[in-house]
């Protein structure tokens, strides 16, 4: 399935905005895009599975929040950076 | 030989690289350009290694290091992580790294990391994988030492890891609101160590525990003597003693001794200097006056002597925090300091003045100088 890479994270998928991963669940994807770019799944999931305070995971545009949210093949899975501060 | 400034800030790290007579500073940077960088230490045992303590404010943290001076840095391959936590436990996340130590001379390879909330990791490798150290991490006292629901600023953390460089296995940590700590079996286990330490926002104001150590300091020609800045003072330590002297109570009055750093001499264990700031009514922790001044000693805080050619007069209200005041082995040993503020200032006279680095720089959170 295309997983849409927010800017903050590219500089493990080579600058590519799009990539492509596999996975029954948001937590097999992670598994699956951190063996393809190692270090990312980190940066997205704390050392608890607990999807970090500042990041957002949509399915089809609905968001998921845990990493136990099923996927299908044709799912369109975006990651943004919900930024705060000012 | 040059001396080397490893500018850590809100915005990436900054490094200015010095002359032989530390006259003029060549800029370099940013590294990690818009990510938070707490600490960027050089590994003295081969003068070439750095290690960078980095967090994107919205990603989660880890540690790079480089072997050519920053020309090219590598990401940690398993970065500082609690371990899952099973039923029962709290389970705990790594919010970022905010100290960094080289292991002791004999043992290349082995760093030390200080992350928020407070805990201990070790590297063998260079800063390529990192594990906790559990005899601190998994300490029974560990929640009674650090406790979770403290809300110190940017999150409590272990800070000021020290290794005598007599012995690998002799090492003390600092956790803010948790006090001094020492272990003399490589971290297995671990003991209090802060008798006669104010805690003045505790009902006991001198516990066991609790207290807020903001900076310690072990003098590497004297490794049984030790200073600290601490939220309650400025103290000194002479071991195998374990009953820490108020040194700050020497301080002039007016002046107090509140503040976050101490730097130390690097060859004379009586020499000391400290960053005062404003620590009455609600703590407004910038110089005092509006007035930035360094005090130093030279008798071990018998006396303080304020120092403050070169730096504003008046309204000057920086913060300078705990890392982000350092010296260098030079003779005369510089200065150095950068503020909240963005500005870094150095002495290249042991404080006899001052004069200005760079300004406009993001707020800095440590500065490191080191001889290249």
């Amino acid at each position: 399935m295309r997983v849409a890479i927010p800017s903050p994270l590219r500089s493990y998928t080579g600058s590519r905005e799009q990539v492509s991963g596999a996975g029954a669940t948001v937590g097999e994807l992670l598994a699956s895009l951190d063996r393809q770019f190692p270090g990312i799944r980190f940066r997205i999931v704390d050392e608890q599975d607990r999807i970090r305070v500042h990041i957002r995971i949509f399915v089809n545009r609905e968001l998921a929040r845990d990493l136990g949210r099923t996927l299908g093949a044709g799912d369109e899975v975006q990651i943004l950076c919900a930024l705060s501060g000012g | 030989m040059g001396t080397l400034l490893l500018v850590s800030t809100r915005k990436g790290a900054f490094f200015f690289h010095g002359d032989r007579e530390r006259r003029r500073w060549r800029a370099d940077g940013p590294h990690f350009f818009g990510q938070i960088v707490n600490h960027v230490v050089l590994d003295p045992r081969d003068g070439r290694t750095l290690l960078a303590a980095v967090r994107p404010g919205h990603l989660g943290p880890s540690i790079y290091r480089s072997h050519d001076l920053g020309a090219t840095w590598h990401e940690a391959e398993r970065p500082p992580a609690f371990r899952k936590a099973t039923a029962g436990e709290l389970p705990l996340a790594v919010s970022h790294t905010f100290h960094l130590t080289p292991g002791h001379s004999s043992e290349p390879g082995a760093w030390y990391a200080g992350v928020s909330p407070p805990a201990l990791f070790r590297s063998e490798d260079g800063g390529v994988t990192w594990s906790g150290v559990d005899g601190w991490n998994d300490h029974p006292m560990r929640f009674k030492w650090c406790p979770p629901e403290d809300q110190t600023p940017d999150g409590s953390i272990l800070h000021s890891i020290l290794v005598d460089p007599r012995d690998p296995a002799h090492l003390y940590v600092n956790a803010s609101g948790g006090g001094s700590f020492e272990s003399t079996d490589r971290g297995a286990t671990w003991a209090p160590l802060n008798e006669a330490v104010e805690a003045n926002f505790n009902p006991d104001p001198y516990p066991e525990y609790g207290q807020d150590p903001h900076c310690m300091a072990l003098h590497p020609a004297r490794p049984d003597r030790l200073y600290q800045q601490n939220h309650c003072g400025i103290y000194r330590l002479d071991r195998p003693a374990s009953h820490w002297e108020r040194i700050g109570k020497n301080m002039p009055p007016e002046i107090g001794d509140i503040g976050f750093g101490i730097v130390l001499h690097p060859r004379d264990p009586d020499t000391a200097w400290v960053f005062p700031m404003d620590g009455t009514t609600v703590w407004p922790r910038t110089s005092i006056d509006g007035k930035p001044a360094l005090y130093r000693t030279r008798d071990g805080g018998a006396s303080w002597q304020r120092q403050d050619r070169g730096l504003p007069r008046e309204q000057a209200w920086y913060t300078v925090k705990r890392q982000a005041f350092a010296a260098d082995d030079g003779d005369p040993v510089g200065l150095y300091f950068g503020t909240t503020g963005g500005e870094l200032w150095m002495s290249a006279n042991e404080g006899r003045s001052f004069r200005q680095i760079a300004s406009h720089l993001p707020h800095v959170y440590a500065v490191v100088a080191a001889r290249v």
